[in-house]
This record gives structure tokens, sequence and C-alpha cells, in this order.
């Protein structure tokens, strides 16, 4: 089988996911060819034919230009498979192939069991395993979900394309994530706030959990998205990177995009009141009970210790 | 000025959930049923959108069994003029080219300025509806917006990047829009407005009438993961909890030292 690679450029960087989409096609043993929009200084280490637009012309974002020369080198190419992230790259520009070329498109695969791919459902509370129908299938990958055992290494065979397709969106650069606040990635315990707490008032048991095991208090995104805490406290996908020596996670669920932010921590304690949440997946105990009654409790007691 | 916003109901996801007979779906039995939380940002957005222009018709459209009504029903009351439904009991069944197709088979002669849909589903979560839906229709797409701003005609976002960016991006409508979570603070109706939305319409369609394509993908298994094993349930009493959680993170861990 041959697949193609989309790999992914921002802000004059690789992006490490790139590497991802080897060792996926490493895992299903296909040929690939990678595509990049992207500059010639900053290439990928990879044996294989990269196809190159340049970013300075093209633009990182923008999906009518980079959907055009997709499909010149799909033509080109011929693969049965084409592999993104599922990233705010990956999961805008894959519809826009798969439909140019009538392909079935499987999104966020989790795995390959038996040559089908597997992707979550319901919050990562079922996996289910798709079929395609189609000669070509665009699938997108979850971050983190496949990786490469050994650092990359190669050098990539440029073959420079470009268009001259005209723009449906214009595009004007960047804003930079929210400066300042807290340094989450600094703490050694962090207690995390998630939906679970119901209301804004109820954030006041969670720092004070955090207060009494000398540590700071985080959140999941509905509470920043809500407000009730600010985006420098938000752990996940598009918040902080934490990796403490204990980490509590109260009344979240255990959405990717969180765990992402947070498995790397030494160990990981969770309290939730439905036993099934896919936070139990990462956590080294789970606390089945109501955090409003819980962590009072817990608090406490760890104050009169 | 016309705008869509194109909703689903899902179960709530903190449900139990059952996989059903066929092994190919959940069981959509004994399940609270609420609208899809990306498709709120999305309404919220196209109300908003409506009170800034003021001459707005804004129709809101729904595919499923007739249960799917009454989260329409929350939308009217959000602020919504009428409703579309197209009646599909086997709409679970669909892949997501067959749903694109069908709002795209419904929106095309329309003359819709602006399109609003949630990024993805919590439920299926493919994130391809709405980018699909664009390109049926031939419309630019800009998916996974978390800041909305419409002047004169031309629409002005940011999209939502790894790592807590943004792309700032711009269009002229009409286009089609993807909401990300946290793009605005979505409304509760209010109990006049429950109200007043009982008056107002809901279209059914049926199917057939729209949906011409066959599937290109299907599920061939639905199953729960394998639980990871080494991690510790601990369930009882808040108070005894509290002393075992104690224990083990003096002898698990140093953050007690």
């Amino acid at each position: 089988m041959k697949v193609l690679l989309v790999a992914e450029y921002r802000e004059g960087k690789l992006l490490g996911s790139t590497y991802e989409l080897v060792a996926f096609a490493e895992k299903i043993n296909a040929r690939t060819a990678m595509f990049l929009v992207g500059t010639e200084s900053v290439l990928p280490q990879y044996d294989g034919t990269l196809y190159l637009a340049d970013s300075n012309k093209v633009g990182e974002f923008n999906p009518t230009l980079h959907k055009q020369l997709l499909l010149d080198v799909i033509a080109r190419e011929q693969p049965q498979m084409v592999v993104f992230s599922h990233s705010s790259y990956g999961w805008d520009l894959a519809p826009r192939i798969s439909l140019a070329l009538g392909a079935a498109q499987i999104s966020e695969v989790v795995d390959v069991v038996d040559g089908v791919p597997v992707v979550p459902v319901c919050n990562a509370k079922l996996r289910r395993q798709i079929k395609s129908n189609t000669d070509l299938t665009v699938v997108t990958l979850q971050a983190g979900a496949f990786g490469l055992s050994n650092d990359p290494v190669g050098t990539p065979t440029v073959e420079k394309i470009s268009t001259d397709v005209v723009s449906q969106v214009e595009f004007s650069g960047y804003e930079a994530a929210e400066a300042g606040g807290v340094d989450l990635s600094k703490a050694t315990v962090i207690v995390s706030a998630g939906r679970g707490i119901a209301k804004p008032e109820n954030l006041a048991i969670i720092e004070g959990l955090a207060h009494a095991l000398g540590g700071e208090y985080g959140a999941s995104r509905p509470v920043v998205d809500s407000d009730w805490a600010e985006h420098s406290r938000q752990v996940g996908t598009t918040g902080q990177t934490v990796s403490p020596k204990l980490y509590v996670a109260c009344g979240i669920s255990g959405a990717i995009q969180h765990l992402a932010g947070m498995k790397k921590s030494e160990f990981v304690v969770a309290i939730n009141t439905d036993k099934d949440a896919p936070i139990g997946e990462v956590a080294d105990v789970l606390v089945v009970n109501d955090l409003k009654t819980f962590v009072p409790i817990l608090t406490e007691k760890l104050n009169s210790l | 000025m016309k705008i869509l916003v194109c909703i689903k109901q899902v179960p709530d996801m903190e449900s139990k959930f059952k996989v059903n007979p066929e092994g190919t779906w959940y069981d959509n039995v004994d399940l609270a049923w609420r609208m899809n939380e990306y498709d709120e940002y999305a309404v919220e957005q196209a109300v908003q959108l409506k009170g800034q222009v003021g001459d707005a018709d804004l129709t809101v459209f729904s595919i499923g069994p007739n249960r799917v009504k009454e989260t329409m029903k929350k939308a009217l009351a959000m602020g919504c003029d009428h409703g579309v439904h197209v009646a599909d009991d086997d709409s679970y069944q669909k892949d997501p080219f067959q749903i694109a197709s069908i709002i795209a088979g419904f929106a095309k002669d329309k003359g819709f300025d602006l399109i609003f849909t949630g990024m993805q589903s919590q439920d299926r979560g493919s994130a391809q509806v709405g980018v699909l839906v664009a390109e049926l229709l031939n419309l630019p797409c800009i998916s996974t917006i978390v800041d909305f701003a419409y002047l004169d005609g031309k629409v002005s976002v940011k999209r939502e990047l790894e790592g807590g960016g943004r792309a700032l991006v711009s269009c002229n409508a009409p286009v089609l829009v993807t909401c990300q979570l946290g793009l605005n603070v979505p409304r509760y109706p209010t109990l006049p407005n429950i109200m007043k939305a009982k008056k107002k319409e809901i279209l059914s369609i049926e199917v057939a009438e729209l949906l011409n394509v066959t599937a290109r993908q299907e599920t061939s298994k639905l199953y729960f993961p394998e639980k990871k094993g080494g991690g510790l349930v601990l369930e009882g009493d808040a108070g005894d909890l509290a002393d075992q959680l104690i224990k083990i993170l003096r002898d698990k861990t140093s953050v007690l030292a």
C-alpha cells in the first residue's frame, strides 16, 4: 500500500506530529511520500519524496491553495490513503480532499486493528471500527496515538510544487496565546477543576485542596470557557501541558484534549461520580464520589495532619 | 440576510452507554438527549448576528427521528425564527458525507448568507460535516472559530490552533463557519421565549427527498475500550475514602512528606 503523509508547519516550524504520520505508515507497512507547505530551510528528517510548496508564497494557512496543491500531488502519486493529523490544520483540509476525490474519510484514528481503523465515540467512552467503501481513503490521526520508537532520521528528496489558484479566504497572521498568569508547568502538585464543580463558587473547594497539598489549581476547558478560571490555568491541548508529581482531576471526564495535557503526571488521582469516565483510564486512583462532598473532607483531614 | 444554523441532538455524554444489538452504535433507549454542545455556540452566534443586523431570517436545521424537534425547540427559544426538520429514524447510520449531502441538498437554492455549524458532534466527532457542506455548496469555509465579527458583508474570525494561539482569517459572505467551544456564552432560553417558541413553525421534510448518495464508510464494530490495568477504584463513605487516599499518597508519592 502507498500512502501520502500531509506534514504540518506553523510559524516557521515543522510540527512534531509529522513523525506520528510516519509512525502510522510504519505500523501499517505502507510505502510513503510526504506533502508539506513549508520552507526548504526546515525539512523533516525523512527518507523519501517530499513535495514541498513554499509557505511564503502560499501562506501557512490557506485551504483553497493547500487543497489544490494536494490534489495535484495525489494525481501524481496515486496513493491508496492520504494521512493527516487530526488537528486544526488536518480536520480543516481533510474533508475538502475526501470530497473532491470521492473518498471516505475516517477521523481521529487511534489504532489499527487487523487493518481496520479504530476511532473514539462519545467522548472516548466507546470505540468504533470503520470500514472504508472507497478505493482511496482519507484518515486523520489523533494527536499522540502513534509514535516512532526511534528518533527520526533521513533526508528527503525535495520536489517543489506551486499553484496559481485564487484563494477564497484571507489569512492575515497569528495572535499569540494569552501570556502571563500562572505557570503550571513548574507546580509539583496540581488540583484541577472540571465541569463537575457545577458552579463557579465551587472553585474555592478546588483551591482549598490545592492549598492543602502545597500546589496550584488548574482547570479543564469547560471551566475556562465559562470564565470561571483564567486561561493560564487551562490544562490540555489548547492550554498548558503539565507533568507534576501529583495531579488531582476533580469532576473532569477526561476528554482527549485534556488527557494530552496531563498524562505525563507522575501520579494521577481522579475524583468523579462516573465510574466509567475516560479519566479513569489514566488515573492511578479513581475515587468514585461527588467532589463537592469528598474534597472538603479530604482538605480538612490534610490540613489537620 | 438569511442565516442557517445546523444542529444535532446527541445523548448526554454522562449517560451509561450500551452497545446496540447489531454492535454498530450505542443503544438509543434510556438516554437523556440534548443539543450537541458545539452547536449551542453556533446557535448563539447566529442569534447574536441576527440581533446585530436586525433584518434577518434565521432557520435552524436538524436531521433525525421525531425527538430531535425537542432540541430544535431550544434553538427556537434561544432566538431562531423557524425550524426545518429532516425526518430520519436511521440518521445514526448515515456517514458524514451523507449527512452533509442532506444539508447541502436543502440549502443549495435557498441563498443563505451565513451558515453556522458546530465544529464536530460530541458522539460521532468526525469534524467533517460543516466543511463538507461548504464544499458541496462551493462556499468558503472557516473552521474551528473562537471569535466572530461581521461588518458590511465581511466576516472576520479567529481560528483556534493547538497551543492556544489563533489564526486571523477573513472572508466575504456567503460563508460557512464551524464553531468551537468558548466562541461565546450560549444563552439560557427564558420562560417567555420558551412559550413563544412553541408557536414557531417546524417544517418537516422526508429524508428521501434530500438524500441521493450512498455511504462511503460503515461501522463494522462498536465496543467499550479495555480498561487500563493498575488503576485502583475506591468507592464508599467519603470520610473513609479520604483516609484511604491520604495513606496512598503517603505510600506512593512524596507530596505529603
